[in-house]
């Protein structure tokens, strides 16, 4: 399968001396649902950036569904469409005028964008408000627009930089299952996020980047695998007033609310846990996991990074 | 099938037109009034009391000028403040991220300037004529200029807003620069009747080239050679649209 993206090498260090990505290499395949995920300041913005041509990079290599982004930049800015993380519509223009403008830097026609607008206001439930000026719009409105401003010349690879921040849980997940649908017809998705849950749940594939550097990259489910503990958390109808010896197999530790966390490690089973609680008549009320494994994957790695020198 | 880059260059141009219209309050308005106010006082009160001025009676004399300046602030300042804006709140990155090369970015930005200075050129033209009588002596150099004019300061709008970090920015080229040098560029006087060293200051002047080939193309006067102001024109053009391209491409104050 070809490469949506490809990124070699790449270095970006900015005039104040910052540098933002000390050499990155990343590989994005055509079809795939692409998480990119890292700290605040880590480069996850910057990198999306120099390939949606916003940022200049300093040196490397990016290609964009097979161009190259110095020498075909036209056809690698035609390949992609870009949903930035802040809003960046004039405020005071009409919805529908928004999406038919920027069919318009893409060559559509009056006619022909009207069409597209259509469909993806349509799409993205915004049709009602196409005549209502962008700065009227709720903040999940408003991140939909600009989804359907970047799929309205329809490209083959869809960049979202923090698409749900600040948008409640039900437009979160109905733009889920639009994001799921566009891509299950084809189109490349690469989204960052700080809802790892969200990554896990949606991405085949991932990175993590930690002070300008990927410190993992894989698929979803061999990333987790590796990960070696999950943590949980117990509760119980009546709280237990300490815990026998025999719990610190699964290093169980009492917690203020009188709930017990447990940690599972790769190979063992809940059953032993459950056996365990049952031996000493600690009937469970209800278990929840304390955070998703990507979470702890992502914890893992990002606070235990090491300090590196730049590579610049 | 149209050429991709004519839809592009068409919807920059179709967007600079209707923001000057949709605020025509701010942007059509105001030198409607300002030239009024200067035809009313200059033209009828004072200009009464001066006389003839290059051989026309001082109304006629000054109409020329007042449009070019009215022409020059509007295309100036339409594209200084609309691609400020687009940079500020960012909805320039929606070109930027788009296949739209950056000539046609400046090509169109640059006609959205030239339709808001000839609009407001246009409007004023016709207040002029309750006032004195318009005869236009050399139509292709009445036109011509006040395009090459209109170009001119609406690249000058843009490479200012490429450098402006901040609204004020914006605001101090066309307060200290643009407005004493219209004052000073002959619009309400003949250079020749200053002393030599200040006709020989004046001609260093740009803007006097521009609103005396007007003038010559209105009423048939000039100060200069009608020849070198085309020149400077053709060379501003050449120069200014250079150093704009350059700050485009090299993605000076847009891209990080």
């Amino acid at each position: 399968m070809a490469n949506a993206l490809e990124i070699s090498s790449l270095v970006k260090v900015y005039d104040n001396g910052f540098t933002a990505l000390k050499g990155i290499d990343l590989t994005v395949q055509e079809g795939d649902f692409f998480a990119l995920l890292g700290p605040n300041g880590a480069g996850k913005s910057t990198s999306l950036g120099i390939v949606s041509s916003l940022v200049n990079k300093t040196s490397g290599d990016v290609r964009v569904n097979g161009y190259d982004l110095v020498n075909q930049r036209e056809q690698v800015k035609r390949s992609l469409g870009v949903v930035p993380q802040e809003f960046n519509f004039n405020a005071f223009e009409k919805v529908f005028d928004i999406i038919v403008q920027q069919a318009g830097y893409y060559g559509l026609n009056r006619k022909q964008a009207a069409v597209k607008a259509e469909e993806y206001l349509k799409k993205l439930d915004l049709w009602s408000k196409k005549d209502t000026q962008a700065r009227m719009l709720s903040g999940g409105m408003k991140r939909r627009l600009m989804i359907a401003r970047a799929l309205v010349h329809e490209p083959k690879i869809l960049i979202l930089d923090e698409p749900t921040a600040g948008v409640d849980i039900e437009i979160r997940r109905s733009m889920w299952t639009f994001l799921t649908e566009l891509n299950r017809q084809g189109t490349t998705i690469i989204l960052t996020t700080h809802y790892l849950e969200e990554a896990e749940s949606l991405c085949r594939n991932l990175a993590i980047i930690g002070k300008g550097e990927i410190i993992a990259q894989g698929p979803t489910k061999e990333l987790l695998k590796d990960k070696d503990r999950s943590t949980f958390v117990a509760d119980f109808s009546q709280s237990p007033e300490s815990l026998p010896e025999s719990f610190s197999q699964f290093d169980a530790q009492l917690t203020g609310d009188g709930s017990v966390e447990f940690h599972i490690k790769r190979g063992e089973s809940l059953n032993q846990v459950f056996a365990l609680f049952d031996q000493y008549n600690l009937p469970i009320l209800s278990m929840r996991p304390k955070t998703n494994r990507l979470e702890e994957l992502f914890v893992d790695l990002t606070e235990n990074q090491p300090e590196t020198g730049s590579k610049v | 099938m149209t050429h991709p880059y004519w839809v592009a260059f068409s919807s920059i141009v179709v967007k600079e037109v209707r923001r000057f219209l949709r605020i025509w309050p701010q942007t059509l308005l105001p030198p409607a009034i300002t030239m009024v106010l200067y035809f009313v006082i200059f033209g009828n009160l004072i200009g009464s009391r001066i006389g003839e001025m290059g051989g026309f009676d001082y109304m006629q004399f000054i109409v020329p000028g007042l449009i070019m300046m009215t022409v020059i602030t509007n295309a100036y300042g339409n594209v200084s403040s609309s691609f400020f804006s687009n940079k500020f709140q960012r909805s320039l990155e929606e070109l930027m991220v788009a296949p739209v090369p950056n000539w046609v970015i400046l090509s169109g930005f640059v006609i959205g300037g030239v339709a808001r200075g000839l609009a407001c050129g246009i409007i004023v033209m016709l207040l002029s004529l309750w006032f004195s009588k318009l005869v236009v002596s050399h139509i292709f150099v009445t036109i011509s200029v006040i395009l090459l004019t209109a170009i001119v300061f609406s690249i000058a709008g843009l490479i200012n807003a490429i450098f402006a970090t901040k609204f004020d920015d914006v605001t101090i080229v066309p307060t200290f620069i643009l407005t004493p040098l219209t004052y000073l560029g002959g619009v309400f006087y003949s250079v020749s009747l200053l002393p030599e060293f200040w006709q020989w200051v004046s001609k260093l002047n740009p803007i006097l080239y521009m609103v005396n080939t007007f003038r010559y193309g209105i009423i048939g006067v000039s100060d200069i050679p009608v020849a070198t102001a085309y020149a400077m024109l053709g060379l501003f053009v050449i120069v200014l649209g250079s150093w704009a391209m350059y700050l485009l491409n090299t993605g000076r104050g847009l891209r990080t």
